[in-house]
């Protein structure tokens, strides 16, 4: 019988932060984990930020395979034909500690993978935890697809995912319903780096983030984005599955309308498409958040739906549910105490961190946009329309052109619905 | 940049595919007899599943495992689950 201190399940940034803190402690680590090595089935938009990481791993900036610092970010609203465009760029984030960096998942996540196998963590892959092995209530290991492939252990961290199959087999979370998920696809196109730099009007090393929204989703509730990588651009976009389904939209048609957008076009010209991807995002925020913890089991990550998309932070939240959920076992440990009561102090850090305190702030948030689609085209367009009309300069007074585009937007939404809109979604936000 | 069709994108990536597929319909005769909106033959990225006349065909070789059919069927009438370890797909750079 194959017996360890820790099973970790699941090879991304949450597994591999638990794993290696603990593994690090002196514990007897084994992650699991289904694709060919750390990070060959592990996708995401492409932002990495460096708290919590560099807590984790101090000397990541040097070591690990990372693209480019983002040094400034934009956000495009769209309508068919217009791009109404603000940003921010600032040399604060070109100094070190950096902020942030675009990272592709599939090699940093291996690195990741190194860093916890050097600590004499044992990572198994190619391996499929098909299910929870259980002595009554408790939890005490897992039964893999190998044969005499069951692994016990004093604690299982559930860290398999936003589709997280033992979160939901503990009974810890609810079925996933299609307004809490959206699923995104991402193209990764290759470009010169040099042609990168002069596109986005950076320098080498430097990146750029664009969040796209209004057309770029077709009216969808979801968006879009370009992140600037070393050698290539991660262009994506994403959607609710209600949506997708009540809309008839097919998410790589959805990804195409986008890279065919007149703003969007010329950003990719001469590029080539290196891979295509999809991954499910879990939107629900706080509501969907799962009870985090049960005897022998914790829940970490995207599995316990810990994401924020407005800041599109997730890995980061990822690592540090990892840490939380170290914590707590090292002090279950120390007490040789691994009951529900005991492993429920990591719910309790949990709700001490930002990780909670964020997606408090934004707990009404999707469900607000849910019911308000026209965020998504009504205004975008609305806005385009109203920059286009104040920028012509056709002899009419700029007087005159304003009552033309109160006009035309008391003409599309009532100015008591605007207010009403515009007060509610910032209050979905405050 | 030139446009590439779903097929040729998917050739970009690299699948193992298992013998038997990971996906399945858990019941027929609710596609056929029920379900009329058919969500899951368009919100699949890659387009897994096709209306073939009167059953559902799953194309299960090209899945890039996102896990959209199973909470987009209304019916909640399909069997998910992953590949068996070392099959599917695997990320470049992901």
């Amino acid at each position: 019988m194959e017996k360890f201190d820790v099973i970790v399940v699941g090879a991304g940034p949450a597994g591999l932060t638990a794993a290696y803190l603990l593994a690090k402690a002196g514990h007897q680590v084994v992650v699991i984990e289904r694709g060919d090595f750390p990070g060959a089935k592990n996708v995401m938009g492409g932002v990495l930020y460096s708290w919590p990481i560099k807590e984790i791993f101090p000397d990541f900036a040097r070591e690990a395979p990372l693209e480019r610092h983002i040094i400034e970010q934009r956000a495009w609203i769209l309508s068919p034909d217009s791009a109404f465009t603000i940003g921010h760029r600032s040399m604060a984030f070109d100094r070190e500690p950096r902020n942030a960096f675009t990272v592709l998942r599939s090699r940093f996540d291996k690195w990741m993978g190194q860093k916890v196998r050097a600590t004499g963590a044992l990572i198994v892959p190619e391996t499929l935890v098909e299910g929870l092995l259980r002595d009554g209530e408790r939890i005490i290991g897992v039964r893999t697809g190998r044969a005499q492939g069951e692994i016990y252990a004093d604690v299982v961290i559930a860290a398999d995912g936003v589709n997280s199959a033992l979160a939901k087999e503990a009974g810890l979370r609810q079925p996933l319903t299609p307004e809490r998920l959206a699923t995104a696809v991402k193209e990764i196109i290759a470009l010169p780096a040099a042609t990168i730099d002069a596109r986005f009007g950076v320098a080498e090393g430097q990146g750029v983030t664009i969040e796209l929204f209004g057309d770029s989703t077709m009216g969808a509730v979801g968006t879009g984005w370009i992140y600037t990588n070393r050698e290539s651009l991660s262009i994506g976009v994403g959607a609710t599955i209600r949506d997708l389904n009540d809309r008839g939209i097919n998410p790589n048609d959805m990804l195409e309308h986008l890279k065919s957008h007149p703003a969007v076009a010329p950003l990719l010209e001469g590029g080539e498409t290196r891979e295509y991807m999809a991954h499910l995002i879990p939107e629900g925020g706080l509501k969907a958040m799962p009870r985090l913890s049960t005897a022998g089991m914790l829940v970490v990550g995207d599995a316990a739906m810990m994401v924020n998309s407005l800041h599109r932070e997730g890995a980061n939240l990822a690592m540090h549910s990892g840490q939380l959920a170290a914590r707590a076992v090292l002090r279950a440990k120390e007490r040789g105490d691994f009951s529900a009561p005991s492993l429920a102090y990591y719910d309790r850090l949990v709700r001490d961190s930002v990780i909670y305190q964020d997606l408090r702030k934004y707990r009404n948030m999707t469900a607000f946009f849910e019911c308000h689609h026209q965020f998504f085209s009504l205004y975008p367009d609305l806005l385009n329309y109203a920059a286009t009309e104040m920028l012509t300069v056709d002899g009419a007074s700029k007087r005159r052109k304003q009552r033309v585009i109160f006009a035309e937007a008391r003409r599309r939404r009532s100015l008591w619905q605007m207010a009403k809109d515009f007060f509610r979604a910032w209050r979905s936000v405050a | 940049m030139k446009k590439l069709s779903l097929e040729e994108k998917l050739f970009l990536d690299s699948f193992r595919p298992d013998r038997e597929s990971h996906l399945a319909i858990k019941d027929p005769r609710i596609c056929l007899e029920r379900c009329t909106a058919k969500w899951c033959t368009f919100t699949c990225p890659v387009r897994t599943y096709r209306w073939d006349q009167d059953h559902i065909t799953i194309f299960f070789e090209g899945c890039v495992e996102c896990g959209t059919c199973p909470v987009s069927c209304e019916f909640d009438n399909i069997e998910w689950r992953y590949p068996r370890g070392g099959f599917g797909v695997t990320f470049k750079y992901g």
